[in-house]
């Protein structure tokens, strides 16, 4: 039938999305491969052997935990911070009419659209004139400004499908404000919250442009290993850390498209 | 207004509310200015302040100049530094770096299209949740996790040179590598390497907005074209393309302004050949010269301004 060829698509087609695809995902798992591998001085590929040493190794390894700890820490406050802003900024931005909110929703992604160097070379110079000492707490500045726009994206678009009516049938049924708050805004914001959250941890746990400039001599993860990159010490426990950075990032990306998916508009696109 | 005749009828109807909340939600039930000026303050002073504050800080001091002697920054308003952006060390950075964010960007455009189209028209049910996980994966995964793989690929003693071997093809790589420019040494250390991890990590960037308008663009007009007698290539051209292209350039955003500010991709694959990212880094670290560092910044400021401004003008931000 005619509607059945139009529906399949052409070779040549499907072999340019599917070699896509494959530069897309190769590459990630080519680092579990070389977490296993027993060559330590180079990046021998095919690799001589296979080991599970490295992993006892990067265990014992002080320092990776220290910078694990240091990046957990300041992805959850960030994350905290950055749900609060971003739910009252698209609250504000999606259930009122106002003077400026076109200027209110440039303001908020605005530090994602330029490029991270700016945002952490401003910070720093700011820190600088202010005389405030590097800190977690400098760090945890710069995640939450640019995590805000993650939350405030789901968080618009869910406000955005949250039809007006219910807010006024649970007014007409003498809820007051905080009521409403409670038992009907709360719960059909909750997977987008929760997926905007998980977003938001995840970029503040991977990001290392703006945390260059404003940690100082304190090393996260990310940070670890840009010297591991830029300098390369413990090539086996880099990788080791590589395939683990990727796994624990996993979990999260995935939690908040199960969250979204029939969302009409999708978790990921802010970035 | 609408506001005052519903206090009104309310007050009709039923007495204020009881305790400290119920009078609270009454108050700013009859006040939605309050309510809104509670939601908005927070983030507005955050933004506002940390963002904004430290951006026009940082603008500002590109309108100081550093005393070459000294190395001390002289506080006198002047427009000397962004002279210095014209010299053509400086000049040699920014073409470099605008070329570069160019050709990622149209890379990206040309592998990204056929992931979108086939993901946008002809994946179903299963496959299409695949195509696009398969597509947010990569975009959410750890940025230096990716950059690392890539060194892991580059490597002279990694896969690429181990693949290129097996198929007997090490000339033709070998021959890449001697060419002028986009050649080197080896692969980790030429323009060729910094492009293809560049190409890699903003690729899904591009994918998704592409995605974006090319499933709002209705089968039946492609049906239409070909009823009218257009060959495959024709309703490309005159059809698919056109009504692709403001998501298309609405990737292209994402791709150019990063490539545009990025100092690490090029700082650990590449030549040592600065691109503008670097330039800011080395003037506010070691050099201590904030106020060029703070012109550099202008740079891709300036540009991604006119960018946007193209863009809007032709429909991108539809297709965000």
């Amino acid at each position: 039938m005619r509607s059945d060829r139009q529906n399949r698509a052409p070779l040549a087609l499907k072999i340019a999305a599917g070699a896509g695809l494959l530069f897309l995902h190769l590459p990630i798992l080519l680092i579990f491969v070389y977490a296993f591998t027993t060559e330590d001085k180079s990046y021998q590929w095919p690799p001589p052997g296979f080991t599970l040493k490295w992993f006892a190794v990067t265990w014992n390894r002080p320092d990776v935990w220290d910078a694990l700890w240091l990046s957990l820490r300041v992805a959850t406050i960030s994350t905290a911070i950055a749900l609060v802003l971003g739910t009252l900024c698209a609250a504000a931005v999606s259930q009122t009419r106002f003077f400026g909110r076109e200027t209110i929703s440039l303001l908020v992604i605005l530090p994602i659209a330029l490029p991270g160097i700016i945002t952490g070379i401003a910070l720093r110079s700011a820190f600088n004139i202010a005389e405030i000492p590097f800190s977690v707490w400098t760090i945890i500045l710069g995640h939450a400004t640019f995590c805000v726009v993650v939350v405030y994206n789901n968080a618009v678009a869910r406000f955005r499908r949250l039809s007006g009516s219910l807010l006024e049938a649970s007014a007409d049924l003498g809820a007051n404000g905080f009521q409403t708050l409670r038992y009907i805004i709360l719960p059909n914001m909750g997977t987008a919250l929760l997926a905007g959250g998980m977003l938001a941890f995840a970029l503040s746990f991977d990001e290392v442009i703006v945390t260059t400039f404003t940690a100082g001599q304190q090393a996260t993860l990310p940070i670890w290993m840009l010297e591991e990159l830029v300098r390369p010490r413990q090539r086996p426990v880099t990788n080791v850390v590589a395939m683990v950075v990727v796994l624990v990032t996993l979990l999260p990306i995935l939690g908040a498209y199960y969250l979204t998916r029939d969302g009409d508009q999708v978790a990921g696109q802010g970035k | 207004m609408t506001a005052t005749s519903a206090t009104e009828s309310t007050l009709a109807i039923q007495p204020p509310r009881e305790g400290l909340t119920g009078a609270l939600s009454d108050l700013l039930w009859r006040r939605p200015g309050l309510l809104l000026a509670l939601m908005l303050t927070p983030p507005v002073l955050w933004l506002g302040i940390i963002y904004l504050g430290s951006l026009f800080a940082l603008l500002a001091q590109s309108f100081f100049s550093i005393d070459e002697f000294s190395g001390l920054i002289d506080y006198q308003p002047t427009l000397k530094t962004y002279g210095e952006l014209f010299q053509p060390s400086n000049l040699d950075i920014i073409l470099r770096t605008v070329l570069m964010a160019a050709i990622v960007t149209i890379a990206a455009a040309i592998v990204g299209f056929p992931i979108a189209y086939y993901a946008a028209r002809y994946a179903q049910g299963r496959w299409k949740a695949l195509f696009y996980v398969g597509v947010l994966l990569p975009l959410w995964s750890s940025y230096l996790v990716k950059i690392y793989a890539w060194k892991l690929i580059l490597a002279k003693e990694g896969i690429l040179t181990w693949v290129f071997g097996k198929l007997y093809l090490g000339w033709l790589l070998d021959a890449w590598l001697s060419l002028p420019v986009i050649g080197g040494n080896s692969l980790s250390v030429s323009y060729t390497g910094t492009f293809l991890v560049f190409l890699y990590v903003w690729l899904p960037f591009m994918i998704l907005p592409t995605k974006a308008a090319l499933e709002r663009v209705p089968v039946s007009l492609l049906e239409a074209s070909s009823d009218l007698g257009a060959t495959p290539a024709q309703t490309f051209r005159t059809v698919l393309f056109p009504l692709a292209l403001p998501g298309i350039v609405a990737g292209s955003i994402f791709t150019f302004s990063l490539t545009l500010g990025d100092y690490i991709i090029p700082q650990i694959v590449g030549s040592s050949r600065l691109f503008i990212g670097q330039a800011v880094y080395a003037h506010q670290g070691t050099a201590g010269n904030i106020p060029l560092a703070a012109a550099f910044t202008v740079v891709p400021i300036v540009i991604m301004g006119l960018y946007l401004w193209m863009a809007r003008r032709m429909g991108a931000f539809d297709a965000l």
